[in-house]
């Protein structure tokens, strides 16, 4: 989208926000355990502060952050971690997605979920986050986003 | 066709607020949905995952425990369509080469 008005209030607004927008995000998915959040709410905030920056700067900027290409890895990424987790859990004797079972050595099988439910929770928003901002790449390449 | 549709809306309303008006109130503990047993006197999951979601996964918020543990093939499931959706978009919006003709 190339930046048909240049004004450099949006810019500044947009830089000065993401960043804030980004550790919130953060914040979502490692307080999931605490408070409300999680993958999901975590994801969609990550792939709003990243398009915030897309919308408001353009192309040669917000490339800077995350390429184009880097988005369709990152969500195979995301889903492959927490696709690992339960077939490790798996082949170590437990059941498919049974966190108890983790080869994580010297941790109670408490313990051992808690560790679970957080590596899941960060491979759902590291992949939300990568197919929001890659839904909003593929719609916009036909459009002047040159 | 107007006040047909104004009619069905108003309607419509109708019957939301008189199903509203049945619902029980928050908090009582007499509801349905607080019992220990189901009206088939079999277990209720909400009660087990109640008592005992901090001693399994020592998580204080049962929501996440529920989404994350108990039902995590469930959430591995939203996870694919998700992908499944962008892998769509990526497929069908995406040009890799102009066409004039």
């Amino acid at each position: 989208m190339r930046s048909q008005f240049n004004s450099p209030i949006i810019v500044l607004g947009a830089r000065f926000l993401a960043p804030y927008i980004m550790v919130f995000g953060l914040y979502v998915i490692f307080h999931g355990h605490y408070s409300p959040g999680g993958g999901f709410q975590g994801g969609a905030l990550l792939a709003a502060a990243i398009l915030l920056i897309r919308v408001a700067t353009g192309r040669r900027v917000s490339r800077l952050l995350i390429k184009e290409f880097a988005t369709t890895p990152l969500a195979v990424i995301g889903v492959l971690i927490y696709f690992a987790t339960g077939f490790a859990a798996m082949i170590t004797g437990g059941y498919f997605l049974d966190y108890g079972q983790l080869p994580i050595p010297g941790m109670e099988p408490m313990w051992l979920r808690y560790t679970g439910i957080l590596i899941i929770e960060v491979g759902v928003g590291l992949a939300v986050a990568a197919i929001l901002v890659m839904i909003f790449d593929n719609m916009v390449k036909g459009e002047d986003y040159a | 066709m107007k006040y047909l549709k104004a009619f069905i809306m108003a309607l419509f309303a109708a019957l939301l607020i008189y199903a509203a008006s049945d619902l029980p109130y928050r908090g009582d503990p007499g509801n349905r949905m607080h019992d220990q047993r189901s009206m088939v006197d079999s277990p209720v999951a909400g009660n087990y995952y109640i008592q005992e979601a901090y001693h399994d996964a020592h998580t204080p918020n049962i929501v996440t425990v529920v989404l994350g543990d108990y039902r995590s093939i469930d959430t591995f499931g939203e996870q694919v369509v998700i992908y499944t959706a962008g892998i769509i978009t990526l497929l069908v919006l995406r040009r890799s080469r102009r066409r004039f003709s």
